[in-house]
């Protein structure tokens, strides 16, 4: 089985969701198979510079293709762009101009795998709102497998991908929310589809007292980890941390891991710890008493998922229907939808030493059943088994022509969005 | 939160949301959104505008009301030097200015023409100042009406405030009360054990009086000079039942107890004024510092000696604090003085200038070890029947103390020596 691996970045130096989930997914099916990951010479998500060399490198055992990336992003022309599809009323040309501003044109990359597709049994392409995903299932027709790592933002209400989710043989889902989600905007339901999700490389010893020592860390804290940015919803977060430091009976510190783009309030109970490498923030995550999520646009939390790996409860943001579903379904976490109810579930969890040790063990449960490594290989394997056997059901719609193109009947992707459900799925997957 | 309900090995996080919001609606009211705020306005407004025909959407109902502004035509002219002789025929407009001169030799025409012309600015003026006027006023009636709409909906908001605040009040009135109650109930633990021969003064009363009568019947065993000088037999009597009772019995419950009781038998059965400010402040000390246990067992422990010795560290020092404050009440001060043996060791030291004679007088008085000596008093002295009655109530674990041991020896003339 030869598998590739289209993603807009990758390298053991990038970090971000999407990309982080394409490696280990890479890493893993390489032990199952001949993997080959293509991607481009971009290692930074806003201006799309290449910046790696074109050219095949091993990262990690795993083969890596890069293509250059035609031109950066224009920050002004995408944000007008933007305006335009996801506040007015537009045609499916101003999508495809926003696609292309958005990034990374990679037309090399595109021309690679149309050559080469059939060489591979399955291409996966992850994350559904890039260049490469919506012109490369179209080149790798018949073989495109889509992990769409969608969050529930004004993009998805853009009709050039609805065709996408219908073309594809598979679809790889993080949770039942993203699925309900693509189901109902696309109306996909006939494709295959499976949640997977991603899991971790968590160790199994942890050491919190290490972490203590080494950062000088005294007394109970909640942690969280992730970049500090006002989009993950941590200025919410510091908000509703200050209101929860004015309660005496409140003991916990908040301890934060990430790069940081927000100002971090200056207060003795809130400290920054900055970037910090793998050992260093799983020991931190495994001498917290609870991490905190308070993102409102997840497709998977990873960090939560490590979290209840190392047997710690989790704090979410309840208006992350992911999030919010994830506590439901595993029983491993709180959630919170105002500053009021950030404080209970907080004081719930520290002074209940009961209730945390019941939802870390939840937790380390929901994680062995669902997002294991096994389990997670398996459910690929499976798919790839299964399609295997099936033929290909349909090519891709062939692009609109020059007239469509330009009618501007489309609404504004926000207004799609809007009209999608909401909340968090069944509590079983 | 830790008065979770949920007790079972599996968690429902649902479950626990709830009751995390019931908890928070509990503890801060209902928490109302800005829009819930908004619709809680709205409904004010209907029925306080109701009656004038208004709309509880105020602002959008006066500017749908209010027309755009247009300022009205007045009726003006213009007035130029040649307006007089205009005309729209060629020949006459230049007959007229032909005849110009012959006209200006009859009269002059300019102070008119001039009049007229200033007449004709001024109306111009005021009707540009009249629209700014109106356009202003019209946008400050907008302003009030905007301003009037927001101060509905603060005072609303005030509103639900207040009345959250108010719940949150009762809320805590009802805990102190709760609190209150249950303090009282608390002491009425300690009194209720103590007041038992409160409640039945009669018998004891008799007892008592039968026991005097035996006494003055019987043959006068002791020599007068064992009591202090110039003590009436009756009160050293009354000073041996606490005596029995180490210090401890003579702190904390002693207010309620028996040894009062005892002490006003004879001729006031009220207490006094001086007994009750004694008794809270007693109860006060035990507050500040003994255990509940201690608390529990200590009206028990003044009625009895068998239960006397484990609160006896607190006891003492409430005694001390006793004596300290009544250092001139001889009887108490007495009672309160043979304590066990090692806290009588250091008494004399403790002890304010008042009560140290007594404290010397009764470690010297029979030259014996304390505990012996008060044995040996009460030997000498018939016990009153009350601790032995009452001892039969106390709790058990009380008795293997060694000054527990000592009512024993009421029956048993030889001292315990495990009480030693």
């Amino acid at each position: 089985m030869k598998v590739a691996v289209v993603v807009q970045r990758y390298g053991q130096n990038i970090n971000g969701g999407a990309e982080l989930h394409a490696r280990y997914i890479a890493q893993h099916l390489a032990r199952h198979g001949e993997v080959e990951v293509l991607t481009t010479c971009a290692t930074d998500y806003v201006t799309w510079r290449n910046e790696l060399p074109p050219g095949v490198e091993t990262v990690n055992g795993v083969q890596v293709r890069r293509f250059r990336v035609k031109h950066e992003r224009d920050p002004l022309v995408f944000s007008k762009r933007s305006a335009r599809v996801f506040q007015h009323r537009h045609s499916i040309g101003d999508e495809l101009d926003w696609l292309d501003a958005e990034g990374p044109t990679s037309p090399a990359l595109i021309d690679y795998v149309g050559k080469h597709a059939a060489g591979y049994d399955f291409c996966l392409f992850f994350s559904y709102r890039y260049y490469h995903a919506y012109y490369g299932a179209r080149a790798a027709a018949g073989r495109a497998i889509l992990v769409p790592t969608a969050e529930r933002d004004a993009t998805i209400g853009l009709s050039i991908f609805q065709p996408l989710f219908r073309s594809v043989r598979a679809v790889m889902y993080n949770s039942p929310e993203e699925r309900a989600m693509i189901h109902a905007v696309s109306g996909n339901h006939q494709v295959p589809g499976v949640v997977v999700g991603i899991g971790s490389d968590v160790p199994n010893n942890p050491q919190p007292a290490r972490f203590r020592q080494k950062y000088n860390v005294r007394g109970p804290y909640a942690v969280y980890v992730g970049r500090i940015d006002e989009n993950k919803g941590c200025a919410e977060l510091f908000e509703y941390f200050q209101g929860y430091l004015q309660d005496p009976a409140g003991k916990l510190s908040l301890l934060l891991i990430g790069t940081s783009i927000l100002p971090v309030p200056d207060h003795p109970r809130i400290r920054h710890l900055g970037f910090l490498d793998d050992r260093d923030k799983f020991d931190a995550m495994a001498a917290a008493d609870a991490l905190i999520m308070p993102s409102y646009y997840e497709s998977l939390s990873m960090v939560a998922l490590e979290a209840w790996a190392l047997g710690r409860p989790v704090l979410a943001n309840g208006r992350c229907d992911v999030l919010k579903g994830q506590c439901l379904r595993s029983n491993a976490g709180l959630y919170y939808e105002s500053l009021g109810e950030f404080i209970g579930t907080l004081e719930a969890i520290e002074q209940n030493r009961w209730l945390a040790g019941t939802l870390g063990r939840n937790g380390r449960l929901f994680f062995r059943e669902h997002y294991d490594w096994p389990v997670i290989e398996r459910k690929y394997l499976d798919m790839f088994e299964r399609l295997a056997k099936e033929p290909a059901a349909r090519a891709a719609d062939p692009l609109p022509g020059w007239f469509e193109r330009r009618r501007q009947n489309l609404p504004p992707a926000e207004d799609v969005l809007a009209g999608l459900p909401k909340g968090p799925a069944g509590r079983r997957a | 939160m830790p008065d979770f309900n949920v007790r079972s090995d599996s968690v429902n996080v649902e479950a626990i949301m709830e009751q995390i919001r019931e908890r928070i609606r509990e503890k801060r009211g209902v928490d109302y959104t800005e829009q819930q705020i908004r619709e809680l306005a709205d409904v004010k407004l209907e029925r306080f505008l109701d009656p004038k025909g208004v709309r509880s959407d105020l602002l959008d109902q006066f500017r749908k009301a209010q027309p755009a502004y247009q300022p009205p035509e007045l009726p003006n002219y213009a007035f130029e030097d040649a307006t007089l002789f205009e005309s729209h025929r060629a020949p006459i407009r230049w007959i007229r200015k032909l005849l110009m001169p012959l006209l200006k030799l009859l009269f002059n025409p300019n102070p008119l023409i001039q009049a007229l012309h200033i007449q004709s600015r001024l109306n111009t003026m005021n009707a540009e100042r009249e629209a700014r006027r109106e356009s202003a006023r019209r946008a400050l009636d907008q302003l009030y009406y905007e301003l009037i709409h927001n101060l509905v909906v603060e005072t609303t908001r005030l509103g639900i405030e207040v009345k959250n605040l108010k719940m949150r009040l009762e809320s805590v009135s009802s805990r102190l009360e709760f609190n209150e109650r249950r303090a009282r109930a608390l002491e009425s633990v300690v009194v209720y054990k103590a007041p038992e021969p409160e409640e039945r003064p009669a018998p004891r009363q008799q007892q008592q009086q039968q026991q005097q009568q035996q006494q003055q019947q019987q043959p006068r065993q002791q020599p007068p000079s064992h009591g202090h000088g110039g003590q009436p037999r009756q009160q050293q009597q009354q000073a041996a039942a606490p005596l029995s009772a180490p210090a401890a019995a003579a702190a904390a419950p002693a207010a309620g107890g028996p040894q009062e009781t005892d002490a006003s038998a004879p001729g006031a059965a009220a207490e006094g004024p001086g007994q009750r400010s004694r008794r809270r402040r007693r109860r006060r000390g035990r507050r500040g510092g003994a255990s509940a246990a201690a608390i529990m067992g200590a009206p028990v422990a003044g009625a009895t000696a068998d239960a006397a010795a484990p609160v006896d560290a607190n006891t003492s020092s409430d005694a001390d604090a006793d004596r300290d404050d009544e250092g001139g009440e001889s009887a108490e001060v007495e009672t309160a003085a043979p304590a066990p043996s090692e806290s009588l060791e250091r008494r004399p030291a403790e002890l304010p200038p008042a009560a140290e004679p007594l404290a010397r007088d009764t470690a010297t008085r029979d030259e014996v070890p304390p505990a012996a000596a008060s044995t040996a008093t009460r030997d000498e002295v018939p016990p009153p029947a009350a601790p032995s009655e009452t001892r039969d109530e106390a709790p058990p674990a009380a008795a293997p103390e060694p000054a527990a041991a000592e009512p024993h020896n009421q029956s048993s003339p030889a001292p315990d020596p495990d009480a030693q």
